[in-house]
């Protein structure tokens, strides 16, 4: 005799199988349509894998701590891949040293930007102190920028979201905006594109380009160590 | 693979110990990154299987990001409240870090510049 469907289910949604295949599953999915649309920004394979996913959790009526059970082999990776960023940029390094100067400069106005924009508009539409203080490092890799918004009165979980969904917004929205500023280089594109979002545009300029993916990776590390370090003196100083 | 991913770890978890010992404000991973490069440099280049290894992986970084995206749907009651001046500051802050960015490199950029492909 077959068990009912309903107890397989009860069996499968306490296993961190399902977690796992879903998330394979959903990106693979993702990965196809972008693939289809020619690596069209506008078919971002995180923004849409996201979204099945969390329509098939929200169906269901599955918690996020089940699926992650699963899905936390996946999130695992980032560190290791992290690491391995070195190599591309390795690879890389003779186009970066040549390009020392305008890098530095880039960063730093692009970090000043990155956080002081995101507090201006905030607080011109009317966004609470605590608010605006959980954007301003939003442009910087998660666990970097949780730990930002706890030194500067932010909230570390409300910045975790924005993070996300900055990284999402450059991925998609960058190539239109260097297009019209007819900004070829790959150099630049890669570099601005991992100041403004981290990990997630990153990913987007590998994608592309091994040369935009490397300065991209430089850019994620060299703005998370400086707007750890720099923003809580300017928000002193603005105090 | 299996050589270059323990290498990986090796170099994540060097820089997850630094990065608790000295109590510094970047993340392990990031610091492994910079030391795993330093080895590089010192080495002269990653092997033919850490070179393969880590561009499959970084093939589908963005793989990496969506259990992290899901997320989202725990905490999005937080956005709720003010989604209005949270949207328009994600959109026209990453909008002009973009522009910033790129801007200030190309002014200083030196004279001869190698175009190649786009992201």
């Amino acid at each position: 005799m077959t068990p009912p469907i309903s107890e397989i289910w009860v069996y499968l949604s306490a296993s961190p199988l399902l977690g796992l295949t879903l998330t394979l599953l959903a990106y693979q999915g993702a990965f196809w349509l972008y693939k289809r649309s020619g690596m069209n920004p506008l078919a971002n394979p995180v923004l849409i894998a996201v979204v099945i996913l969390v329509l098939l959790l929200t169906l269901t009526a599955t918690s996020y701590e089940t699926y992650f059970a699963g899905a936390q082999f996946v999130h695992f990776l980032l560190g290791p891949a992290t690491v391995a960023l070195a190599v591309p940029l390795y690879t890389q390094f003779r186009r970066v040293r040549s390009l020392l100067l305008p890098v530095l400069a880039g960063l730093v106005a692009g970090s000043l930007t990155a956080a002081l924009s995101a507090i201006a508009v905030a607080r011109l539409f009317g966004a609470s102190l605590p608010t605006q203080l959980s954007l301003a490092p939003k442009s910087v890799t998660t666990p970097i920028a949780m730990g930002i918004a706890e030194r500067i009165g932010g909230i570390p979980s409300l910045t975790a979201v924005l993070v996300i969904i900055t990284g999402i917004l450059g991925a998609v929205g960058a190539r239109y905006i260097f297009d019209a500023m007819k900004l070829r280089d790959p150099a630049i594109r890669g570099f601005a594109i991992g100041v403004a979002s981290h990990g997630i545009g990153t990913a987007r300029a590998f994608q592309v380009s091994e040369q935009a993916g490397a300065f991209a990776a430089l850019a994620m590390g060299l703005n998370g160590a400086l707007t750890a370090l720099l923003l809580p003196l300017v928000l002193g100083w603005l105090r | 693979m299996l050589s270059a991913l323990t290498q990986l770890l090796v170099f994540q978890l060097l820089g997850e110990v630094v990065a608790r010992w000295l109590a510094l404000p970047v993340p392990g991973p990031v610091l492994g990154m910079l030391f795993l490069f330093v080895a590089l440099a010192l080495r002269g280049g990653p092997g033919q299987e850490l070179q393969a290894t880590s561009q499959n992986l970084l093939q589908h970084l963005s793989l990496l990001f969506v259990p992290a995206g899901v997320g989202i749907m725990v905490h999005l009651h937080r956005v709720a409240d003010e989604w209005l001046p949270l949207l328009l500051s994600l959109v026209i802050s990453t909008a002009a870090t973009l522009v910033v960015t790129a801007l200030v490199m190309k002014l200083l950029m030196p004279a001869q510049t190698t175009p190649g492909e786009i992201p």
